[in-house]
């Protein structure tokens, strides 16, 4: 019998002890991963930027801001930061612009969905190694397919990506076409959530054209689904690597050096390490403030409708 | 009506850019090499070259490894990711237990990290390991999926605690409960994650380029990149003949799974 | 099947107390229902004794063993959840053998394909067993269903066949019937009782539907707000609760709760009427009488019929007492009623009344004249 006293408990869970062991064999696999391979490398990297360490060195020297204050007189790296920045500057209104015109498009019929929705998504989930290769033949000067079209319909042509003037562009092109898909199947998603009564709503205060329609319910209702796309795009193009890699090595005349590109550079082929970390920070740096526009965009939005 | 009219025509404007580099693509693996240059374009060859440039792109260079080796990489990256990710979303999801929020914390943190950024301390390690020139190079760092630990977290929030609880009064202990009861009822989830991880990873060239020197190695992106250094334009027919190859095991993998795919990707979006 | 004891049990949440030094006692073999409103604690009652929660003070007794730290798989209760709780994926057969398989099969055994290579003769034991349950509860034709496929009645008796199939020490139900339609209730709520009967079970169920732990319980347990107020068998907690919250409690319509006076000897009297009957105490007293204890006579306390409802079988009256802004309910037979409509005026006298004091505690009062009684 127990005692006539109530006996004092730990007001745990019983076995809430095991839960505690059982959470954490659960989550090392992950954990040890994580650190191991993004938050360790990544505090590393950190490190790195500020020692003067080229690849195979013995000694780890500490150089303090010296690879950031060698940046700042790095002819090279304004080129390619400013390279990168009129990249993202380019393709991201693009990419989202004609992805949501094309989500727009096709919500807006009935047959024929899933098959559009297949040839926008189709070269998001292509090899762009593959397809970049197959569009440096269709920027091909004589033979390419962009300028026999051109020339059928009287516009200029240019040798696309010899030109140093209008590489960048050419690689944008191909950036929005890989991307556009991503973007169209995001905003196809933020239309479905707008609910129809709105625009029923509106017929009924008078107004029925598509340019009101989109003006006064769809554009005021995409606004978190707009900052969300934009983010994500302006990330992704950010990272621009493998066209550059492949097609144009940087050139012509460094006109389309990017920024992951001069890191890899740098960091790889010249294995200076630490200045490659530097410019790695750089990028991590950018791709925050990005990130953190996004929140405050969406969280302002959020309050204040 | 009118505007149904303008509305398809704008997309299939639309649809015939978005699909011309792939049948552009085709197109030329068919040509011989006088005729990818001719002057006029042509859809159809007008003399079939077909198995010429098929057959240079498999002895060429070891396409067929190069295909061999993706699958091999994005079937152990997946297996590696499931492995990991699940049972930490399940901990971070449903379980009570000390330094959640910090572990929680911590993978939001890890998801602001773009995977480039870790890429030269990793070489570091590797070649102090000496893996560098291993599958393992390659597979390792894409092992741990921030994002499929996040994704699925959000999907076990939905199960209801009942069930657990009912789980546990049965008498399965928490690692059963990830795999006899987590995993089938998320499993539309990971259907969708593991399409996004088999395309992401397939098509993976930044870290391997860095990683991999070998040909044996080579994963297809790479596997393409290698050739095209190799053949300096000269065989263009060939070239298009191993992209198109590479490119096969993706389409169709889409278009089967093409509604996993989307879902996949949406759900990423719209939380 | 075993004896239940919670002895003291007290659970904060948060800043909010939810129990309070609360002790039960089941008896082997009992069906003891806890009634009570929502949020009165009775389901964290229930979490604590499977061990699904824990407690901040008190024990939690199976038979003689003091079970309070131990976790929930190692106490041998069931427990049948509102929502039922069944494994979305599993069919009706895999979701009753797992409780069997979990506890018998080793866990290289229960590892899926492989493991099945072994342990054939516990797995056939498993299955004669699941066939057996199925059978008691008529489950055999849906066995190899998913649950998605069955009814809400199908799918509680799953859950109580997953129950059943582990011959736990006692079984803890909450609110099993809340998910059925009004006719289903009915027919499950009888089939529980019998089933219950028939195995000889120790139980504990959950619910708020009083009419339900009436029809159903050996005792009723009335909570609320984290306390016990009472325990007693049915038709003890109708004709003698312990104190003006449970007395309406139970019962439908709610018992009327009339404020009276007390004079001097004893004298009981509602809106300056003096009824027949003569209390112990005296000062500030409420007047409970429930509405089938209440007649029309020219005697009884005054009232003007507000309205009137037909039911059939019977009639609910319901009155405003002149005077003291009282509203009471009468529960009639239609002959009584003929020929009154709302604005009538009415005498009202109690049959059967209980008297309670200030605080809601029990004041005993007699009746003075023969036919009347204390109700």
């Amino acid at each position: 019998m127990p005692s006539a006293e109530a006996a004092p408990r730990s007001g745990g869970r019983p076995g809430a002890a095991a839960e505690q062991v059982a959470a954490w064999l659960l989550a090392l696999p992950a954990m040890l991963l994580m650190w191991a391979m993004l938050l360790g490398p990544a505090v590393a990297v950190g490190l790195l930027s500020f020692t003067d360490w080229s690849f195979g060195d013995a000694e780890i020297p500490w150089h303090g801001l010296g690879n950031y204050a060698e940046l700042w007189g790095d002819r090279v790296f304004w080129i390619s930061l400013r390279n990168t920045l009129i990249y993202v500057g380019v393709s991201v209104p693009a990419t989202v612009g004609l992805g949501l015109l094309a989500a727009i498009a096709i919500e807006g019929v009935t047959r024929g969905r899933g098959f559009y929705r297949a040839a926008y998504f189709l070269p998001v989930a292509s090899t762009l190694l593959a397809m970049a290769l197959v569009w440096e033949f269709m920027f091909h000067p004589t033979v390419g397919f962009v300028n026999q079209a051109f020339r059928a319909l009287g516009l200029p042509t240019a040798d696309w990506l010899q030109n140093p003037d209008t590489a960048l562009l050419a690689l944008a092109v191909i950036g929005v076409w890989q991307n556009l898909g991503l973007a169209m199947v995001l905003f196809m998603a933020g239309l479905k959530a707008i609910p129809k009564d709105m625009y029923e709503a509106l017929s009924m205060d008078g107004a029925d054209g598509a340019w009101e329609r989109f003006r006064r319910v769809t554009w005021p209702l995409l606004g978190p689904a707009l900052v969300f796309v934009v983010a994500i795009t302006a990330i992704r193009s950010f990272q621009v690597f493998d066209t550059v890699a492949v097609l144009t090595e940087g050139g012509p005349s460094k006109s389309t050096e990017v920024l992951l590109y001069t890191m890899v550079q740098n960091g790889f082929t010249f294995l200076r390490s630490a200045y490659g970390a530097a410019i790695t920070m750089i990028f991590l740096i950018f791709t925050l403030a990005l990130t953190l526009a996004q929140t405050i965009l969406l969280d302002r939005r959020a309050h204040y409708g | 009506m009118v505007s149904t009219f303008f509305r398809h025509g704008f997309l299939l404007l639309g649809a015939a850019i978005m699909l011309a580099p792939f049948v552009l693509m085709v197109s030329i693996s068919l040509k011989s090499p006088g005729e990818v240059f001719a002057p006029e374009f042509r859809l159809l060859p007008v003399q079939w070259h077909a198995v010429q440039n098929y057959t240079d792109a498999f002895t060429k260079v070891p396409l067929a490894r190069f295909i061999l080796n993706g699958f091999i990489v994005t079937f152990c990256i997946f297996a590696a990711q499931a492995l990991t990710a699940l049972p930490m979303a399940y901990a971070l999801a449903k379980l009570r237990w000390r330094g959640r929020e910090t572990s929680f914390a911590l993978v939001m943190l890890a998801l602001l990290i773009p995977p480039q950024v870790p890429a030269i301390p990793l070489y570091i390690g590797m070649w102090q390991l000496g893996l560098l020139n291993t599958y393992a190079a390659i597979i390792l760092p894409s092992t741990i999926s921030v994002f499929g630990i996040f994704m699925m977290r959000q999907f076990f929030r939905t199960v209801p605690d009942d069930l657990i609880a009912a789980a546990r009064m049965d008498g399965m202990g928490e690692f059963g409960i990830v795999w006899r009861i987590m995993l089938p009822t998320a499993a539309p989830a990971l259907a969708a994650f593991a399409c996004l991880s088999f395309i992401w990873n397939w098509n993976e060239f930044f870290w391997p380029f860095i990683a991999v020197q070998e040909e044996h190695l080579m994963t297809p992106p790479l596997g393409i990149a290698f050739f095209s250094n190799a053949e300096a334009g000269t065989s263009f027919g060939p070239l298009m003949a191993a992209a198109t190859a590479v490119t096969a095991p993706l389409v169709i993998a889409f278009l089967l799974a093409q509604r996993a795919f989307v879902e996949g990707v949406t759900m990423t979006g719209v939380k | 099947m075993a004896r239940v004891t919670l002895h003291r049990i007290s659970k904060r949440f948060g800043g909010t107390q939810v129990l309070r030094d609360v002790s039960l006692n089941v008896a082997d073999g009992e069906f003891l229902a806890i009634l009570g409103p929502s949020g009165c604690g009775k389901s964290t009652l229930l979490r604590v004794l499977a061990g699904l929660e824990g407690c901040d003070a008190g024990s939690v007794l199976l038979g003689e063993e003091d079970v309070t730290e131990r976790a929930a798989k190692l106490r041998n209760l069931a427990m049948v959840f509102q929502s039922y709780a069944l494994y979305p994926h599993m069919s009706v057969r895999q979701n009753i053998a797992l409780p069997l398989e979990l506890r018998r099969l080793s866990a290289w055994q229960r590892i899926p394909l492989l493991g099945r290579l072994s342990g054939s003769a516990v797995r056939q034991d498993i299955a004669a067993e699941v066939g057996q349950v199925a059978g008691a509860l008529a489950l055999d034709a849906l066995l190899d269903r998913r649950p998605s496929q069955l009814s809400g009645g199908q799918r509680q008796r799953v859950a109580l066949a997953r129950a059943m199939v582990r011959h736990p020490a006692a079984f803890l139900m909450d609110e099993p019937l809340s998910n059925l339609d009004a006719r289903l209730r009915g027919e499950a709520r009888a089939e529980i009782v019998a089933l219950q009967k028939r195995l000889g079970a120790t139980v504990l169920y959950v619910t708020h539907d009083q009419e339900e732990a009436m029809a159903m319980a050996d005792r009723v347990a009335v909570m609320r707000e984290g306390r016990v107020l009472q325990v007693a068998a049915p038709q003890a907690l109708y004709d003698d609760p312990v104190s003006l919250e449970v007395a309406r409690f139970v019962g439908s319509p709610p018992m009327n709760a009339l404020p009276a006076r007390v004079l001097l000897e004893g004298r009981v009297e509602v809106a300056d009427v003096e009824l027949p009957f003569r209390a112990e105490r005296g000062g500030k007293v409420t007047l409970g009488v429930r509405p089938e204890a209440l007649r029309l006579s020219p005697e009884g306390i005054p009232a003007e019929v507000t309205r009137i409802e037909r039911l059939g079988a019977d009639v609910i009256l319901h009155a405003e007492i002149r005077g003291i802004a009282a509203h009471a309910l009468a529960r009639l037979s239609p002959e009584h009623v003929a020929g009154l409509a709302p604005g009538a005026f009415i005498g009202l006298m109690p049959l059967r009344a209980m008297l309670f004091d200030a605080q809601g505690a029990r004041i005993a009062l007699h009746a003075t004249r023969r036919e009347h009684a204390i109700g």
